[in-house]
Parts: structure tokens; sequence; C-alpha cells
């Protein structure tokens, strides 16, 4: 069944090569010719979306491996791998972003010999280098397998639990610090979302987004593959997603009446709606679907899911985008090359996770793993 | 192939250097305010908008010599205009110069600049002279500067291919050399003036002082993000020339905050993490492998 060409993957791949093409031009004739970003408002789509959202999206693989590795919790070994190379293919399109993206992109490993740990950008830096090669390490082990290298497997396997540990480690940061990318501008970020705990903010999100994206593309996979959805796990997860929910909402309700912001949240300003739009797409509306009874369906629990991941691409496009807007005294809004890029890379993604999972042992859990480790 | 003696050297004062930063302290910029750094006056009442520091700039660093209405790669410097509401006597030009003033914009040089702070790879650096350099052979072009620059300074080449960050570099090679920077040289109302901040800073209080119905009392640029190289006494409120206002604080303390917590949060975490992991580990074991 392997490589069909279905009229789906087709429009993937026209998106993937017209990104390829908007790369090229960006190549030969700068950011301008592409993007509507100017110099009072230098950071747009590709790392509002493609970066902030990317490394949230890929939080699955760190919370899942966290639960399985570190607190030993077996159940959810199904859906670990699936998580992992979830997690390690959004880092690698993270990095494919920045590569068009950074003006010098052939110094993109600048940042690990010319050091300023005075900026968060250079703990971002060094976070997402070493996280994605701990997810490589980890994605490697299913490569191992499917060769049927035995004695790098156990090796590989033995060394598992530090590099969870160091994964997680590296997660906690460098989630956060993407938050903190954003406190050198008080007076530029509007203040509904500017606050001293936006790392912590942006640590929260990022921990509710990982079950509900491992919900979703549960969803997914067990429609494209047509496997049965484990419920009882999703359920846990829908358990899981509404505790973080919940302390992320008091968190932030705690902060915005504390810097005397809740006034601001009128629907009456752009702001002011766009705040309202994400918290309930995001936070209420899941919390509610997650407490009514029916919530022991699955429909409920994966379109509870899919609202937390819509709510922190709301949430990062806000941080990154909307509520810049104001402040920066210039409107934004991207050009259709950079949506086509943006959509390339999702579809690149795409694709890359199929091919994986009709190649690689994904779905296959093998019960000698957990005996090697 | 083996490290040459000066990898090593390299590579050794590196880590070193990792070290030290990583020790949850202030960013060493902090100690900066006590060295004799370089300040320039502005005064906005003495400016009569001739651009000749707008063409000086343009001149001495090679850019072409048009008339700028905005900072841009190759207008590190220019002449805002702004319109006056109620229309106030020029100090030089009197009754013909009443409906509006002029002044020099450009990079503020602060005492702690975001910009060198937020830049992952120190391209920006505060130098003990006073001025803020770039230094293009490092930068990746991944904006931040710009981002974290609360006078809005830095400017992109977005029409290249590979572009670099560009702004006023306090004219450093002239400094170095004893000489004011160009713009300060061409100006012939002496509405710009060079010396050692703290003589600035004086100098400035001193014309407030002097002439406390001509001038508003207050120094643009000795508080503003803790601090900058270039200070600004004016006629006319500063928030009516539409100069932005900014946090007192240094910047780079914001970021520091959250940034200073890193190598606890790393130990702690680790720490936590390996003995949750290691205790449930047993307990499976001793249950015999079951749940
Ligand atoms: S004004 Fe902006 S660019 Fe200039 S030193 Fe300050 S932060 Fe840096
Ligand atoms: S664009 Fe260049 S100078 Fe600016 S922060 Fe990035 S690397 Fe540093
Ligand atoms: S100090 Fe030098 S670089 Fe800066 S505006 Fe003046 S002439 Fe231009």
């Amino acid at each position: 069944m392997a490589r069909r060409l279905t009229p789906g993957r087709t429009i993937l791949w026209i998106l993937v090569a017209a990104a390829a093409l908007i790369s090229g031009v960006r190549y030969a004739r700068g950011l301008g010719a592409v993007t509507r970003l100017s110099d009072r408002f230098p950071w747009g789509l590709w790392v509002g979306f493609d970066v902030l959202c990317g490394v949230a999206l890929a939080a699955g693989g760190f919370t899942m491996a966290a639960t399985v590795y570190v607190l030993h919790n077996e159940r959810y070994r199904p859906l670990l791998r699936p998580a992992i190379v979830t997690g390690f293919l959004g880092y690698l399109l993270v990095i494919a972003a920045l590569l068009v993206d950074l003006g010098r992109p052939y110094r993109i490993w600048h940042p690990l010999i010319m050091w300023n740990p005075h900026s968060v950008m250079f703990e971002v830096a060094w976070c997402v280098m070493l996280y994605t090669l701990v997810l490589a390490l980890e994605f490697g082990i299913m490569v191992l397998e499917r060769l049927g290298w035995t004695t790098l497997l156990s090796i590989a396997r033995a060394s598992l639990p530090p590099l969870v540990v160091a994964g997680v480690i590296l997660s906690t940061l460098h989630q956060s610090s993407l938050g903190s990318l954003f406190l050198i501008v008080p007076g530029k970020l509007h203040p509904l979302w500017y606050t001293p705990l936006l790392p912590v903010l942006f640590f929260l999100s990022a921990v509710a987004v990982g079950p509900a994206m491992v919900t979703v593309e549960a969803a997914l996979s067990a429609r494209a593959f047509r496997r049965p959805l484990e419920f009882p796990l999703l359920a846990d997860l829908g358990r899981a997603m509404a505790v973080v929910l919940t302390l992320y909402l008091g968190v932030r309700v705690v902060d915005l009446v504390l810097r005397d912001a809740l006034s601001l949240a009128t629907p009456r300003t752009v702001e002011g709606t766009l705040f309202w739009v994400e918290m309930a797409v995001g936070v209420i509306l899941p919390l509610i679907l997650l407490a009514l009874p029916v919530a022991l369906r699955p429909g409920t629990v994966v379109t509870a899911a899919a609202l937390v991941v819509s709510g922190v691409v709301l949430n990062r496009l806000n941080v990154a985008i909307t509520g810049m807007w104001a402040g920066s005294g210039a409107t934004y809004v991207p050009s259709w090359m950079e949506v086509t890029v943006t959509l390339g890379i999702v579809s690149a993604g795409v694709l890359a996770y199929l091919w994986i999972a009709e190649h690689l042992p994904v779905f296959v859990e093998r019960s000698e793993e957990y005996a090697g480790g | 192939m083996a490290l040459t003696r000066r990898q090593f050297l390299h590579l050794a004062a590196a880590s070193a250097v990792g070290v030290t930063v990583l020790s949850p302290t202030r960013p060493a910029t902090a100690r900066r305010r006590a060295a004799p750094a370089v300040g320039v006056l502005v005064d906005v009442a003495r400016c009569v908008g001739c651009r000749s520091c707008e063409m000086a700039c343009k001149r001495y660093h090679g850019f072409p010599e048009r008339e700028s209405s905005d900072l841009g790669p190759t207008a590190w410097t220019y002449i805002r205009v702004r319109p006056l509401r109620q229309p106030r006597s020029h100090l030089n030009l009197g009754d013909a110069g009443a409906d509006r003033r002029t002044y020099k914009v450009q990079c503020m040089h602060c005492l702690e600049p975001a910009c060198a702070s937020a830049c992952p790879v120190a391209a920006l650096r505060k130098t003990p002279e006073g001025p803020v350099v770039y230094d293009a052979s490092r930068c990746l072009g991944c904006r931040y500067c710009m981002l974290a620059c609360p006078f809005q300074v830095p400017r992109f080449e977005w029409d290249r291919p590979l572009p670099r960050i560009q702004k006023c570099n306090l004219c450093a090679e002239r400094l170095a050399r004893g000489e004011p920077p160009a713009c300060v040289e061409a100006c012939p109302m002496r509405a710009l003036q060079v010396g050692p901040r703290e003589a600035i800073l004086a100098e400035a209080a001193r014309r407030i002082a002097e002439s406390p119905d001509r001038y508003v009392p207050a120094i643009y640029g000795a508080e503003e993000a803790g601090g900058t190289s270039w200070l600004y006494v004016s006629d006319v409120p500063f928030e009516e020339l539409g100069f932005p206002v900014v946090v007192r604080e240094p910047l780079p303390a914001y970021t520091w905050k959250a940034l200073g917590k890193v190598p606890t949060l790393v130990i702690v975490i680790g720490a936590t993490l390996s003995a949750l992991e290691f205790f449930l580990r047993r307990r499976i074991n001793l249950n015999g492998g079951g749940h």
C-alpha cells in the first residue's frame, strides 16, 4: 500500500514544491522580495508560526517520553513512538523554517562557538540543537530496529533514561524560553500578553498541548492507517489536559488581575477580541467539553484536543504577531508567499510522517524493548 | 585532525567563560556605567534642520547622499521634522521656525543595550568607550536585536540575499583616533556636542537650569532604557515631539531575571527526574516487574 499518490498527497507535494521555489527567490533576492517584514516588524509568520508553534506542537515528544521512561507509566507506550517521530520532525521543520528566515542561514551554527549567554536566543539555539540531537537518538532506535542491528540497539536502549531526562530538561528550558524571548519587549507587546510570567505560561501551555497533539495524531493515524483508537488511553490524556489547562487558566487569570490588565480584555479592541477568541478556543471550550459527561466519548476528547492545539497556535501568533501590531507602529500581515512557505513546511512534515509510519516500526511495540532498558 | 594550539586556547577560554557567565549574576554590561564613556548632547532647541549632520554621516560612511525620511541601511541618522500644535518661537530661527521642530535621530547607544543582550552571537557589543558596535561576520540575521531595541533603531538589508544589520556606530573609528563623530563636527549651530557622558549630562542640566523658561526640565536619555550615550534637551516636551516612551529599567534585566534561573532549573529538574525515575523503576522491579 506504500507510496500511493493520492490526491491529498499530490496537493502536499505541490505545496512543498511551491515553498521550495519561493525559498529560492528569497535566497536570490532577499527577504524583502517575498515577505512583508519590515524594520519595525522584523519577525512575522515564519517565527510566529513555524518556530514558536512548531516547537510547542512538538511537545508531545517530551511529555510522552517523561511519562513512559521517567514515570514508568507503561500504559502509554503505544503512544510514545508516534509522539517522538512528530517531535523529531517538528524540530527538523523548525530548523528548515529558520534556514529560510535567517538572514545568513549558513551561520546557523555560530551560537556553538560564538557565545552570548545573556541572550535568550542563545539559550534557545543551544536547546534546539541539543534537543534535536536527543530526539534523533530516540528516533534512531526505531531505525536500528528496522535495520536489525542488535548490538547498537542494546547500547542505545541502555542510554535511554539519561537521554530522556536530558530531553525533558532541554524541553522545559526552551519551551519556556520561547516565552522569555518576548520579555525584552515590555514597550511593544500588548499588556494582555506581556507579563513576566510569559516563560511560565509558555511552558504550561506546551505541557497541555503535548497530550493534545498526541490525541489528535492518534485520531488522524487511526483513520489513515485504519487502526483501532485506544480510547481508554485518550480518555486519560483528556484528563491530563484538563488538569494542566486548569492550572494554566488559573495562572493566566491571576496574572491578568494582578497586573490590572483584565480591563483591557474588552472585545471592543482588536487585541481584546483576539484575547477572548484565544481563551475561548484554547482553554474555556476544551475545559467545558472535558468536564461534560459526553467526555466519555472519543469524539469529544479529540475535539477538545483539537481546540487546545488551535488555542496554542492562536496564543503564539498573538504573542509574536497581532500583540505586536500596536506597539511597533506597523501593521504586518503575511504575504501569500510567506503563507505558502509555511504551508509547504507543514506539508513536508505530514509527508515525512506518512513515509516514516509506513517504513519504520512506529506503531509496533516489541516487548523486548522494555527488557533491554 | 588535531586541534591547533590556538584552537585549544579558544576552546579553553570559551568554556571558562561559560562557567563564569552561567553563574547567576547580572550581565557584565552593568559594570560599564562606571567607565568614562562618551556622551553626545542633541539640543533640539538649537537645531535648525539643515541636515548637515545627515550628509556628513553619509559622506563619511560612503552612503549615497540622498535626504532620508527614516533610518535605513544607508541612513544611520536622519532629521525628523515635527509640526507643533502650538507655535513656539525658535531659539535660532525666531518666528520663522516657530511652527515646527527638527531633531536628529540615530542609535541611542544605550548603556545597557537591549540589542547586544539579545544577540545570540554577540555580533552587537557595547565597547567600554561607549559605542555599540556591530560585527557583521558573526551575525546570523535572526533580527532579534531589531525586536529588542526599544528605540526601533537597527535596520536590515531586506533586499540583499545575505543581509546585514545596519545602524550608527557612533563613528567608533573616529572616536578611537580622538576625533569627534562626523555628524557632531558638521553641525553649524553647535546643536551637537560630544564629551565624557558625565560632563555632557552636566552640560544638559546646566542649559536647563540657566534658561528654565526655555527648556523643558527633562533630559531624554538620562534614564531611558537604563540610560543612553545620546542625550537630548528640548524646548518642547519630548512626548509632543514623538520621542518613544521607554521604560527606565535597563532592558537586559528583564530577560536576565528569567535567564538567571536557568542553572538552578537544570539542577532541580535534573535531580528530581533522575530520582523519580530511579525510585519508580525500583518499585516496579520490587513488585516483580508487574503493574
Ligand atoms: S538604541 Fe537600540 S540599537 Fe542602539 S544601542 Fe540601544 S538597543 Fe541597541
Ligand atoms: S540579527 Fe545579527 S546582530 Fe541582530 S541579534 Fe541576530 S545575530 Fe545578532
Ligand atoms: S555618530 Fe557617526 S555614524 Fe552615528 S550618526 Fe553621527 S556620523 Fe553617523
